[in-house]
C-alpha cells in the first residue's frame, strides 16, 4: 500500500524550497482546488454515463450507443448542448437569488466531496470532527433548493422546493443517527482514523447486527437526501414538470443536475468510509497470506470499487421502487426510521460497553 | 501581511457587507440569504481559530437549521416578495434606540475587556475532551446546562405538537 502522505509531504517540501512559505501555501491551495474540481467533474461524467447504462440494463434496453463507442461521448455532447442553450430571463423573479441558488447547492456538494478519503493520505479535509463536518457541510445544500424553487416564481417549483425541504430536513435526522451509531463503535470522528481502524476489519462486520441495521437506515435516508426515486417527490416529473429546477436552463440546470449525481457519489463514498472500510482492503483476521495479498491492491481501487458498488445498489433501488406519496415519505421517517435508529444506537452502545463487538 | 490576516480581512469584509445589506434590504428573502453569509463568515472565523467543532456546529445549527427554518416560515406565510417597509415612526424610533444601545454596549465591552490575544494558542480540541467536559459533573463542566437545554427543547417540541395537532 502506498502512503500518499509521503507524496504530499514531498510536494509540500519542494514548493517550500522554491517559494516563500506563504506563496507555497497559496499555490498548494490552488493545486488542491483544481484537483478536487477536476476529480468532481470526472466522477460526475462517469456517474451520468453509469446511470444511463444501469437504468437501461434494469429496463432490458441497451442505453446510449450512438455517440462514440458504446455511447461514451454521450455525456460530453450533453454538456456541450447545455452550454449552447439560451439562459432564460424570468419576469418578476428575484434575479440575485435565482442566480445564487445553484451555486449554494454545488458549493455544499464540493465541500463534502473533498472530505472523502480516496486513499491513505489522499483527502483534502481531515478535521478531528471529520464526519460531523461532512454532516454540517451537506446540511446547507437544501438552502439552494429552497431559494431556487422560491425565486423561480413558479408554483410547481415552489411545491417541489417545499417538499424537498421537508424531506431533506427529516431524513437528515436518521442519517445522523446511523452515522452516530458507527461513531459509538469506532470511538473517533476523524475520517483518517476511522479508516485506519478498519484495516483490522470493516465496521459492518465488526459491529454485526446494529451496524448492519445502521447501514440499511443510512442507505434509505441517503436515497432520500439525494432526492432520488422512490423519494423523488421534489422533482416528480409526472406532477411538477421538473420540480424546483423547472425554470433553470443551461448551466444553472447543469449545476443542479451534476450536484444531484455527485451527492449520490458522496452518499456512497461516506457509506464506504464508515461502513465498508474506505480504502482499507478486505481482511480476515488470522489469514496472513490472504491479507497481504489484499494489501497489494492499491487503496483507491478498493475505495472506488466499494463506492461504485454502493452506487449500483442505490441505482438498483431507484429503478425498482415506485414513488412514495409525501405523507408516506414523512411517516416512514418519523414513525419508523427515527425510532428504529434511536433503538439501534442504544443497542450499539450496549454492545460496545459490554464488549460484544469484534 | 500574513496569510492569516488576509483571510481574516476577507471574512470580516464579507460579514460586514452582508450584515449591512441584510439590515437595509427591503426584501425579506434577500435579507435571510445575506444573513446566511454572515453566519458562514462566523463559521470561517471559528475554523481559523481551529475551533473546528464550534465551526461545524455553527454551520449545522445556523446555516442548516435556523436559516432553513426562517426561509420556511417566510415561504409558509407567503410573504417572500413583500417589501418590508417602515410603517410607523414609533417602530423606527424603537429600532434605532435598540441598535444604538447594542452598539454602545459592544464598544464598551470591546474597549474595557483585556483580550489575552498574545497568550492564545490555536490548537485543536479533541472530541473526547469536548464530550467529557460537556457530560462531566465536576467543576467547569456542563452537564447541568446541557440537561436544562434538553428540557427546554423537549418543552418546545411538546408545545409545537400541541399547537399543530388538530382536535
Amino acid at each position: 500500500m502506498i502512503d500518499f502522505n509521503s507524496v504530499t509531504t514531498a510536494i509540500d517540501r519542494f514548493l517550500n524550497s522554491v517559494l516563500p512559505h506563504q506563496a507555497a501555501t497559496l499555490v498548494e491551495c490552488l493545486i488542491i482546488a483544481v484537483c478536487a474540481i477536476v476529480a468532481y467533474l470526472t466522477f460526475a461524467i462517469v456517474m451520468i454515463y453509469m446511470e444511463r447504462k444501469v437504468c437501461a440494463a434494469f429496463q432490458c434496453r441497451v442505453g446510449p450507443d450512438r455517440v462514440g463507442k458504446w455511447g461514451l461521448l454521450q455525456v460530453f455532447s450533453d454538456v456541450f448542448k447545455m452550454l449552447t442553450k439560451e439562459i432564460i430571463e424570468l419576469c418578476s423573479s428575484d434575479k440575485i437569488l435565482y442566480t445564487l441558488a445553484p451555486f449554494l447547492v454545488i458549493m455544499s456538494s464540493i465541500i463534502t466531496f473533498s472530505c472523502l478519503p480516496f486513499d491513505n493520505g489522499l483527502q483534502v479535509l481531515d478535521f478531528n470532527i471529520g464526519i460531523f463536518f461532512i454532516m454540517a457541510a451537506s446540511s446547507f445544500g437544501i438552502l439552494g433548493i429552497l431559494l431556487g424553487g422560491w425565486s423561480s416564481n413558479n408554483k410547481f417549483s415552489m411545491i417541489g422546493a417545499m417538499r424537498s425541504g421537508g424531506q431533506m430536513i427529516s431524513y437528515e435526522l436518521s442519517m445522523g443517527l446511523s452515522v452516530l451509531t458507527l461513531v459509538v463503535l469506532s470511538g473517533t470522528m476523524q475520517i483518517s482514523d476511522l479508516v485506519e481502524e478498519q484495516t483490522k476489519g470493516w465496521f459492518i462486520f465488526r459491529g454485526h447486527i446494529p451496524a448492519f441495521i445502521a447501514f440499511i437506515i443510512y442507505i434509505i435516508s441517503g436515497n432520500a437526501e439525494t432526492n432520488r426515486a422512490p423519494f423523488d417527490l421534489p422533482e416528480a416529473e409526472s406532477e411538477l414538470t421538473a420540480g424546483f429546477h423547472t425554470e433553470y436552463s443551461g448551466m444553472g440546470f447543469g449545476l443542479f443536475y451534476v450536484a444531484e449525481f455527485m451527492n449520490m457519489f458522496i452518499i456512497a463514498g461516506i457509506a464506504t468510509t464508515i461502513f465498508l472500510g474506505g480504502w482499507a482492503p478486505f481482511t480476515i483476521p488470522g489469514a496472513d497470506a490472504f491479507n497481504s495479498a489484499m494489501f497489494m491492491i492499491p487503496g483507491f481501487v478498493w475505495f472506488l470499487g466499494k463506492t461504485f458498488f454502493v452506487i449500483w445498489l442505490l441505482m438498483w433501488i431507484r429503478w425498482t421502487f415506485p414513488r412514495l406519496r409525501i405523507d408516506q415519505v414523512l411517516v416512514l421517517e418519523w414513525k419508523y426510521m427515527v425510532p428504529i435508529g434511536l433503538l439501534n444506537l442504544l443497542i450499539m452502545t450496549i454492545c460496545v460497553v459490554m464488549g460484544w463487538t469484534f | 501581511m500574513s496569510i492569516n490576516l488576509i483571510i481574516f480581512s476577507g471574512l470580516a469584509l464579507v460579514m460586514v457587507i452582508a450584515a449591512l445589506f441584510a439590515v437595509t434590504s427591503s426584501k425579506i428573502m434577500r435579507a435571510t440569504t445575506l444573513l446566511l453569509f454572515v453566519l458562514f463568515g462566523t463559521a470561517g472565523l471559528y475554523f481559523m481559530l481551529h475551533y473546528s467543532f464550534l465551526g461545524a456546529v455553527q454551520i449545522t445549527v445556523y446555516a442548516g437549521g435556523i436559516v432553513v427554518l426562517l426561509i420556511f416560515v417566510v415561504l409558509l406565510l407567503g410573504k417572500g416578495s413583500v417589501d418590508v417597509t417602515q410603517t410607523s415612526m414609533r417602530r423606527y424610533m424603537a429600532g434605532t434606540a435598540t441598535a444604538l444601545t447594542g452598539m454602545v454596549l459592544a464598544i464598551y465591552l470591546i474597549t474595557s475587556t483585556d483580550f489575552a490575544g498574545d497568550k492564545f494558542t490555536a490548537e485543536d480540541v479533541t472530541m473526547k475532551e469536548l464530550g467529557m467536559s460537556l457530560m462531566g459533573t465536576e467543576k467547569y463542566n456542563y452537564i447541568l446546562p446541557f440537561e436544562v437545554m434538553s428540557v427546554l427543547l423537549l418543552a418546545c417540541t411538546v408545545g409545537a405538537i400541541l399547537i399543530a395537532r388538530k382536535k
